[in-house]
């Protein structure tokens, strides 16, 4: 089947199975391999993408129902330099590993357009759909308060490590 | 992990997709997904056929009626949760659509799918049938009613024939004197994830504080959502009290077959099941 989308900016247009997920053409026709593929049952989150907007399972939602869609993957933050919520995962130790990350930041992100100023339980539980094996959710929510602050164009909370500024 | 192979159709009408429907044997009608994807990419379920509603227009409303809300078939979880009308109504179906699932799978999950799914531990299955609510199945032949208590038949088994599409719910306003709640425990604690147990709560109460009328859904402890009817009827009349919620709550479990599964026994799920009913009369009642 023809299915045509917008993918970080781009209008790609591909022959796909109806059976083909949203993550697999993500990353295995258009190479955009920043989208991680972990659990496969709908549970951890690190193929979150934005489709129209929306923080969604790329592995939960065949190709073919984006048709049309505007979808963002994590390839599609950086404008030059990095994204706001990108520089808070570096900035605050945001990742361990890695392989939650793509997830955290786009489910992040979606956080940050729908609330600029979230408390604490507001971002734990706009990440509750994000698994992190390493179980670092402590620093990933220092860096969603990091991009929060920056993205208000406020000084981001000073870091709770003492040889940072 | 992806499915076995099937034929996709997303029809642009209710009909196309009614008709898609009784002329394919086996063909399955997908909303948000989120619950038939996992199951075909586990291969648990392969149709032949998926008919994807999700470019049919004129379903993704909540509407407000003379005496009901209009819930459309592709109205997500997040949309039930965070709408107004919703909230003022049915506080128990708003509260249960905000703990289903996940952030991601409310963004796309829709509530009628979850009612057509029927899930044994869906939250918002106990939420309509405690608010009394009615789906509304079309088939090509036309329209019928199902009140939400008989729609439930079984596991992962609703009341909609093969050739039938839920195409709205409908949930009765509130009046002065009704309110509801829903509580549970979710299988990843607190309120994430499948109900372990869950309850959804619906009274009337009396311009003397009596209880009048009472419904309480239960969901997650059993084989399907199911009216907890000895508890209701044992509230009605009371003064709504401590006493006579521990009464109810004692009673939630009469009539229903508590299964043991991966997430506990039956006397713990008949406790905890005891436990929300209790929380979930005390917030209703408070208003």
């Amino acid at each position: 089947m023809q299915v045509s989308m917008t993918v970080n900016g781009r209008t790609r247009t591909a022959d796909v199975e109806a059976r083909t997920l949203l993550v697999h053409y993500l990353r295995e026709q258009l190479n955009l391999t920043g989208t991680h593929v972990g659990c496969e049952t709908s549970y951890c989150g690190a193929c979150t993408v934005l489709v129209d907007g929306k923080a969604t399972k790329s592995c939960t939602v065949l190709a073919v129902q984006a048709e049309g869609a505007d979808v963002t993957t994590v390839e599609g933050l950086a404008n030059g330099e990095l994204h706001p919520v990108q520089e808070g995962f570096w900035e605050r130790h945001g990742l361990q590993c890695g392989f939650c990350t793509p997830g955290m930041i786009m489910s992040a992100v979606a956080l940050l357009n729908e609330n600029d100023n979230p408390s604490e339980d507001e971002i734990r539980h706009g990440i509750e759909g994000n698994l992190c094996r390493c179980t670092g959710y402590h620093n990933i929510v220092r860096s969603i308060e990091y991009a929060a602050a920056t993205m208000r164009g406020e000084d981001p909370p000073a870091s709770q490590w003492k040889d940072e500024s | 992990m992806f499915p076995r192979q099937f034929e996709y159709v997303a029809p642009a009408s209710l009909d196309e997709a009614l008709s898609a429907l009784a002329s394919t044997p086996g063909a399955k009608v997908m909303s948000g997904g989120q619950s038939l994807i996992p199951m075909m990419k586990l291969r648990l379920f392969s149709p032949g056929t998926v008919i994807d509603i999700g470019r049919i227009d004129g379903l993704a409303d909540i509407v407000e009626k003379d005496d009901h809300i209009s819930i459309g078939a592709l109205v997500r979880h997040n949309q039930t949760a965070s709408d107004p009308t919703v909230a003022a109504h049915a506080k128990a179906l708003s509260q249960a659509a905000g703990w289903t699932g996940d952030h991601q799978v409310r963004n796309r999950g829709t509530t009628c799918g979850a009612m057509a799914h029927a899930d044994v531990a869906a939250d918002q299955p106990a939420a309509a049938i405690a608010l009394g609510a009615t789906m509304m199945a079309r088939s090509s032949s036309g329209q019928r009613e199902i009140a939400a208590s008989d729609f439930f038949v079984d596991a992962l088994t609703s009341a909609l024939s093969e050739d039938e599409i839920l195409v709205e719910l409908r949930v009765p306003k509130a009046s002065n004197g009704s309110r509801s709640a829903y509580d549970k425990l979710g299988r990843r604690g607190g309120h994430t994830d499948y109900a372990v147990a869950g309850i959804a709560a619906w009274v009337n109460v009396g311009d003397d504080g009596s209880v009048t009328d009472a419904r309480i859904g239960v969901t997650g402890v059993g084989t399907r959502p199911t009216l907890a009817e000895a508890a209701a009827a044992s509230l009605i009349g009371t003064d709504g009290g401590e006493e006579s919620i521990r009464a109810a709550a004692g009673l939630v479990t009469d009539g229903i077959t508590v299964i043991e599964d991966l997430y506990g026994s039956v006397e713990y799920k008949t406790h905890l099941a005891q436990v929300f009913t209790e929380r979930a009369l005390q917030q209703a009642l408070a208003g």
